[in-house]
């Protein structure tokens, strides 16, 4: 079971990589907001898996945070794309 | 036995949010990356997350677990909707060999 855990996290941090090469290649600013607001699932996820393997219930209040700041953060991304303001 | 049953919905989870991220890093295009990645990433995440709610049962943990959840559930399709609907306006055209544009043609009929 341990062994499990173990790959699963190492499996979650491989996408996580994968991510994070996008964002440093892609080839338009696009390209970078996706992989950004995809990567913030991921560590969502991630967040959930550590607080089953750790045992500490303070992991998924993280996991919330993360998912709250990193929609914000992605429709702030999406309206500059748009090249609108925020208030419309 | 609900660790049996949270552990294989790990896994599942695990494995679809591998497979969209694969697609992240392979697909030719934005739109085709954001329509592989958000849908699969988003439920692998959710899959992990009711994994939390079957190992854990409902209590503090389950339910914090629940609402995140029910938030990426609406979050996430919303953020990409955003994002393809930027990408178009900021002049990023498909892949050459899609077939068909109609956003284009809806936004040259409109202004």
């Amino acid at each position: 079971m341990q062994i499990a855990w173990m790959v699963y996290l190492g499996v979650l941090l491989l996408s996580c990589f994968m991510c994070l090469f996008r964002v440093a290649r892609g080839p338009t600013a696009p390209d970078r907001t996706v992989a950004i607001d995809i990567l913030g699932i991921v560590i969502v996820g991630f967040c959930a898996l550590l607080s089953v393997v750790t045992g500490k219930e303070w992991f998924i209040t993280v996991a919330i945070t993360w998912a709250l700041l990193s929609f914000i953060g992605t429709i702030a991304l999406a309206k500059y794309l748009e090249g609108r303001g925020f208030d419309e | 036995m609900s660790e049996l049953i949270a552990s294989i919905c790990f896994g599942i989870g695990v494995a679809f949010t591998f497979f969209g991220c694969l697609g992240l890093l392979r697909l030719p295009d934005v739109y085709n990356r954001l329509q592989a990645s958000t849908k699969c990433v988003t439920f692998g995440t959710m899959f992990m997350l009711v994994a939390v709610v079957v190992r854990s049962g409902i209590g503090s943990l389950g339910i914090k677990a629940l609402l995140c959840l029910v938030f990426i559930l609406i979050t996430s399709p919303t953020a990409a909707h955003a994002i393809a609907r930027g990408a178009h306006h900021s002049g990023v055209r498909l892949w050459k060999d899609s077939v068909t544009d109609e956003y284009l043609k809806d936004r040259g009929e409109g202004s």
